[in-house]
């Protein structure tokens, strides 16, 4: 089955973006199809590769990246949430791209799920 | 359907929300935060206690774990799943609302 | 023409429902905000689109909102817009309404005003659910 996953907050405040790793992490090892992860409202954090979080924390900017690069999954930051948090791709992490909100819309469409990670 | 609750019932009213607004026969997974709402022992037990013939319950097993609460009693009836029971039911429902 | 060619040549556009759920009041978080923004793209793809008001969401459509005393962008202009783009199905929970002491008459644009039990019907036909 093919799932979207839309992440709505950044990778410190709140649990959102490890639920939705996990998840993600967990439907791969099932052998479900990740269609997208989108990364929207503080969620663009997600993708700031000039986070540095305490070398005995997990450090969800890598790990998403790693698990995009082993997995092939298209790791799409929302521009207009981007832009506005100074999310640019002088600051993205390895594996994401910056492009429209219709690319979740399209998501939706074209993934069988699609299940919202937020605060 | 599927609905996900992430908030404790002490700090919002995504649990009364998510109760209100579900359609019975529903299932509702509580995560993160969520999961204080599973505890036989809280003050807000019977929202879940009263709604067990409408709705089926399960609890996020990790966040459970993680908040030192593997220990303490769940309200009966609700099952606890890990990640991979919780990919099931997002495969399994049509659909999924988050009570964010 | 096999069955074959006629399924790959008329593939048919997908349409599903896709419902925008808020629940939180404007200018205090951005949810409100950023909400409006997907909609307003989502509108432009020939999908079924609703967009629901509920808990504090309703709170969004307010009237007579000023923000000049706080700094920030007054929005709720913003949701008048909804019918030019063809988003018609507006809907307000009624008890999240009656809570906070409002009528539809209070709000900037018509809605339709549902009961919980009737608002839970049409959430439980939708294919995809975006929170916020």
């Amino acid at each position: 089955m093919k799932f979207a996953v839309l992440i709505n907050e950044g990778p410190f405040t709140h649990q959102a973006s490890d639920s939705a790793y996990r998840f993600t992490a967990a439907a791969l090892a099932k052998g479900h199809e990740i269609y997208r992860v989108f990364f929207y409202n503080d969620g663009v954090y997600n993708s700031n590769r000039l986070s540095e979080p305490q070398t005995d924390d997990r450090n969800l900017v890598s790990l998403w990246s790693r698990l995009g690069r082993d997995h092939d999954i298209d790791l799409v930051v929302c521009v207009a949430a981007a832009l506005r948090r100074g999310i640019k791709d002088e600051v993205l992490e390895n594996g994401f791209r910056i492009s429209g909100l219709g690319q979740l819309v399209e998501a939706g469409i074209q993934a069988d799920r699609l299940i919202v990670f937020g605060d | 359907m599927l609905h996900l609750v992430n908030k404790s019932p002490f700090e919002r009213n995504a649990l009364d929300s998510c109760l209100r607004m579900a359609k019975s026969g529903s299932a509702i997974l509580l995560i993160e935060d969520g999961v204080y709402a599973a505890l036989a022992k809280s003050a807000h037990a019977e929202k879940i206690i009263g709604r067990m013939g409408d709705f089926s319950f399960y609890v996020l097993g990790p966040d459970v774990a993680a908040r030192g609460l593997s220990d303490a009693p769940l309200i009966e009836g609700i099952d606890i799943v890990d990640y991979e029971g919780f990919v099931d039911m997002v495969a399994e429902h049509d659909a999924t609302q988050s009570w964010l | 023409m096999s069955e074959m060619n006629e399924f790959d040549e008329d593939v048919p556009e997908i349409v599903k429902r896709f419902m925008y759920v808020n629940r939180r009041a404007p200018y205090g978080t951005i949810y409100a905000l950023e909400c409006l923004e997907v909609v307003l793209i989502a509108a432009a793809f020939d999908q079924d689109v609703s967009v629901v008001f509920l808990d504090d969401g309703v709170c969004q459509l307010k009237k007579n909102q000023d923000t000049t005393g706080i700094g920030m962008k007054n929005f709720s202009k913003t949701y008048g817009a909804l019918d030019d783009y063809d988003v018609e199905k507006i809907y307000v929970e009624k008890e999240s309404l009656d809570a906070r002491g409002l009528t539809a008459g209070d709000l900037v644009i018509p809605v339709e005003v549902m009961a919980a039990d009737e608002l839970r019907e049409v959430m439980a036909q939708q294919d995809v659910i975006i929170s916020s």
